[in-house]
C-alpha cells in the first residue's frame, strides 16, 4: 500500500508541478484579447441603449435602438429625446450613411465628418467605424498585473496592426476572472491620451460576461463625459437583411 | 517785403524750384498716406464692427476667451432677459442679437443623393425684422445679386461666390448640417432665396445667412444666441470704454465662464491695435517726410547758399546784419515751404480723391485673410488732410535753411572783401 502510494505521488507529481507551473505564469495577450473578443463579439444583437451626456451646461440623455450583424452592419436608430426621434445611422461596412426625418434626406458622413462627435456625447462616429474586433486588429502584450476595483486585472498594451486605426495603442486593464476589460486608455501615434473608458455592471448574458454600463470620456473636450447604458441586450437573434439598407432608413 | 522776396524767388528759379519740388512731392506723399492709411484702417474697423464685433459687444465670458472657435455651447442663454435689462440700462444704444456657426452645405441631386459638399460660415441675424437695421447695417439690401431677399422662414441667402462654386441658382433646395449648441449633427433644409456679394473675402469665399429663429430652431438655441451687439450713431471709444465698465460691474460674474461679459470695439479680435497701429503710422509717415525732406532740404541749402556766397556777401558788406540775412533766408524758405505745401496738399487730396472713388482691388490677394478686409481698399479725405502736409512741408524748408544758414552767421565781415576780390 505505501508502495502504491509512493508510486502514484511520484508518478502525480510532475502533473501537479505541470499545473501549478501553467496557473502562475502569465497568459500571452493574444490570447487574452481572444477571450475579450469571444465575450463582447457575437454573429449579431439587438439592444436597446441610452446615453446620458454630462455637457458644460447640464446633462442631455438620447435614447436609441440598434441592431448589429457581425462587426460589418449595423442600424441605430434614435427614439429620444423628441429632436432626435427618428434619426437613423446606418453602418456598411466602412460607409456610414444619417437619415433625419425633417429633411428627408440620407447623407454619407466620411471624410474629417467622422470625428464629429455622435449626438454631442464623447463617441465619434469613427469610433462607431471602429471594428470591435481587437485581436484582429491589434497585437497584445501582458504588461502587468494589478488590482483595480478590487478585481484582479492584466494590464494589456495593445499595438495596432496597421496604420490606419485612430487609436494606435490601447491599455486595457482585463478582469482575469470574467476576461472581460474593466478600463480602457485609447491613444493616439503621438502617445496622447484621447479618450478613456470604464466598464461596469458586468453581466453574464446567454454565457457570456458584458458590460451594461460605459463611461466614455474624450479627454479633448470639456464636460465630464458620457455614459452608456445597455438597457436591454439580445444576442443571436433573427436580423431580416432589409433592416441594413439604405432605403429601410426612411422606413 | 514779403512781396520782395516772392519776386526774388519767382524771378531767380535756381533758388526756389528744387526746393519747392521737393517739399510738393513729401507733402503730395504725406496729405496721400495719411488718407490712404485713414481710409483703408477705417474701412477696416467699420466692417468688423458692422459683421463681427459691433461697437460693444456681449458674450459669455468662456465664448469671448475663444470667439475665433465659435464656441456656440458657451452662448448666452435667456437673451429676451438680458436684452430688456440693457435697453433700460444703455436707451441710446441699438441691441441685436447674432449667431455665428459653421456647417457643411449638401447640395441634393434629382433623386436626393449628395451632388456636391463646400464647408461654409453661417451668420444668422434678425432678417425678418426691418426695424432691427441689420440689413443696411450688413449692406444686405444693396448686396443682392440675384434673386431675392429671405422673407419666410426656410430661406437662405447664400454668398454668390459660394453658390456659382456650388452650382446652385435662387430656388433651388440644399441642406445645412451643422453641429448644435450641444454638440449633436443638425440637419435642415433650406431654400436658396437669392446671392450677395459682401466685398469681403472672409465672406465671400464661403458664407450664408440665414434668419435668427431658423438658426435657433436648427442648433437647438431657443432663447440663446452667440452674442449681442451694441451700435452706437457715432463709434465712441470712451463711451465704449465706460459702457463696458458700467455692464460688467454689474452682471458679469469673473469666477463664471457663463456670465455675460461685454467688450468694446477696441477690446476684440485686435481691433484696438488695428487702431493704433493706424495712428502710429501716420504718426511715423510725418515724421519720416520731416526728417528726410529736412536732409534733401539742407543739402539743397548749402548748395543755394554758396550759390548766393557772393550775393551775401555784399549784403553784409553793404552792412545788413548777419541776422537779417539769416531771418531773409528763413522767410524764404517759408514762402517756398507754404508754396509747396499748399500746392502738395492740392495734388495730395486729388490722387486720394481718385483712391477713394475707384479704390485698389486687393481681393485676390486676400483669399486667406480671416480679417474682416473690403476688397477694394479705398483712401479717405479727412479734415486733417488738409492741414497735415503743412507740417512737414514747413517745417522741413525752414529747418533745412536754419541748418545751411548757421554758415552766415559763421561768415567773418574782416575777410569779406579778401573773398569778393578772390
Amino acid at each position: 500500500m505505501k508502495n502504491k502510494m509512493l508510486w502514484m505521488v511520484i508518478l502525480l507529481f510532475p502533473i501537479y508541478i505541470s499545473t501549478q507551473d501553467s496557473t502562475e505564469k502569465p497568459p500571452t495577450g493574444d490570447w487574452v484579447l481572444e477571450q475579450v473578443d469571444l465575450n463582447l463579439l457575437s454573429k449579431n444583437r439587438i439592444f436597446e441603449s441610452k446615453m446620458v451626456i454630462h455637457l458644460r451646461r447640464g446633462t442631455r440623455t438620447v435614447v436609441s435602438k440598434s441592431w448589429a450583424v457581425g462587426e460589418q452592419m449595423a442600424l441605430t436608430e434614435y427614439l429620444a429625446p423628441a429632436r432626435e426621434k427618428g434619426v437613423k445611422m446606418l453602418k456598411l461596412e466602412d460607409r456610414l450613411w444619417v437619415y433625419s426625418p425633417s429633411t428627408d434626406r440620407i447623407i454619407q458622413i466620411s471624410g474629417h465628418m467622422l470625428r464629429q462627435s455622435v449626438m454631442g456625447s464623447d463617441l465619434s462616429y469613427e469610433d462607431m467605424m471602429e471594428d470591435p474586433n481587437l485581436s484582429l486588429n491589434y497585437e497584445a502584450e501582458v504588461i502587468e498585473e494589478v488590482d483595480f476595483r478590487e478585481r484582479l486585472c492584466w494590464v494589456l498594451e495593445l499595438r495596432a496592426r496597421t496604420n490606419d486605426l485612430a487609436y494606435q495603442v490601447r491599455k486595457v486593464w482585463v478582469d482575469k476572472e470574467l476576461l472581460v476589460p474593466l478600463k480602457e486608455e485609447l491613444f493616439a501615434k503621438s502617445g496622447k491620451l484621447l479618450k478613456k473608458t470604464e466598464l461596469f455592471d458586468i453581466k453574464n448574458i446567454d454565457n457570456r460576461w458584458y458590460p451594461m454600463r460605459i463611461h466614455f470620456k474624450d479627454m479633448l473636450k470639456q464636460g465630464s463625459g458620457t455614459e452608456f447604458i445597455i438597457e436591454s441586450v439580445k444576442f443571436d437573434q433573427p436580423i431580416p437583411d432589409h433592416l441594413f439598407t439604405k432605403a429601410s432608413l426612411r422606413r | 517785403m514779403i512781396i520782395f522776396l516772392f519776386k526774388g524767388l519767382i524771378r531767380d528759379k535756381h533758388r526756389s524750384l528744387f526746393p519747392f519740388i521737393v517739399v510738393t512731392m513729401g507733402v503730395l506723399l504725406t496729405v496721400l498716406m495719411s488718407c490712404w492709411v485713414q481710409g483703408v484702417m477705417g474701412d477696416m474697423v467699420d466692417m468688423n464692427a458692422r459683421f463681427s464685433t459691433g461697437h460693444v459687444s456681449i458674450t459669455t465670458r468662456g465664448y469671448a476667451e475663444n470667439k475665433h472657435q465659435i464656441p456656440n455651447d458657451l452662448a448666452l442663454l435667456e437673451t429676451t432677459s438680458l436684452l430688456n435689462k440693457i435697453e433700460a440700462s444703455f436707451p441710446d444704444t441699438t441691441w441685436v442679437q447674432r449667431i455665428h456657426f459653421g456647417g457643411l452645405i449638401d447640395i441634393p441631386d434629382e433623386s436626393g443623393e449628395t451632388r456636391d459638399q463646400g464647408p461654409a460660415i453661417g451668420l444668422a441675424v434678425d432678417l425678418f425684422n426691418r426695424d432691427s437695421g441689420e440689413l443696411e447695417r450688413l449692406f444686405i439690401e444693396k448686396s443682392l445679386k440675384k434673386g431675392r431677399l429671405p422673407n419666410k422662414s426656410g430661406e437662405v441667402l447664400f454668398s454668390d461666390d459660394f453658390a456659382t462654386k456650388l452650382g446652385i441658382a435662387p430656388g433651388q433646395s440644399i441642406t445645412l448640417i451643422t453641429s448644435s449648441m450641444h454638440g449633436s449633427m443638425c440637419m435642415q433644409n433650406f431654400i436658396l432665396a437669392g446671392t450677395v456679394t459682401f466685398g469681403m473675402q472672409v465672406m465671400d469665399r464661403g458664407s450664408f445667412i440665414i434668419d435668427l429663429s431658423d438658426a435657433r430652431s436648427v442648433l437647438d438655441m431657443q432663447d440663446a444666441s452667440g452674442e449681442v451687439l451694441g451700435y452706437f450713431n457715432r463709434y465712441d471709444e470712451n463711451r465704449a470704454q465706460e459702457m463696458a465698465h458700467t455692464f460688467n460691474t454689474e452682471f458679469n460674474d469673473p469666477g463664471d465662464e457663463f456670465s455675460p461679459f461685454m467688450q468694446s470695439l477696441s477690446d476684440q479680435e485686435g481691433v484696438g491695435d488695428l487702431l493704433k497701429y493706424a495712428k502710429a503710422m501716420i504718426g511715423i509717415a510725418i515724421a519720416v517726410f520731416v526728417f528726410a525732406m529736412s536732409i534733401v532740404l539742407w543739402n539743397t541749402g548749402l548748395i543755394g547758399a554758396l550759390r548766393r556766397y557772393g550775393e551775401i556777401g555784399v549784403r553784409l558788406a553793404l552792412g545788413e546784419t548777419k541776422g537779417a540775412v539769416y531771418r531773409s533766408m528763413v522767410a524764404e524758405s517759408f514762402l517756398v515751404g507754404l508754396f509747396g505745401s499748399c500746392i502738395g496738399t492740392g495734388l495730395g487730396l486729388l490722387v486720394s480723391w481718385y483712391l477713394e472713388v475707384y479704390g485698389i482691388e486687393v481681393g485676390s490677394t486676400m483669399k486667406n485673410a480671416t480679417m474682416m478686409f473690403p476688397n477694394v481698399f479705398r483712401a479717405n479725405i479727412t479734415v486733417q488732410a488738409l492741414y497735415i502736409g503743412f507740417f512737414p512741408g514747413l517745417l522741413s524748408t525752414v529747418l533745412g535753411t536754419c541748418l545751411a544758414g548757421i554758415g552766415i552767421l559763421r561768415r567773418q565781415t574782416a575777410q569779406l572783401f579778401k573773398e569778393l576780390e578772390a
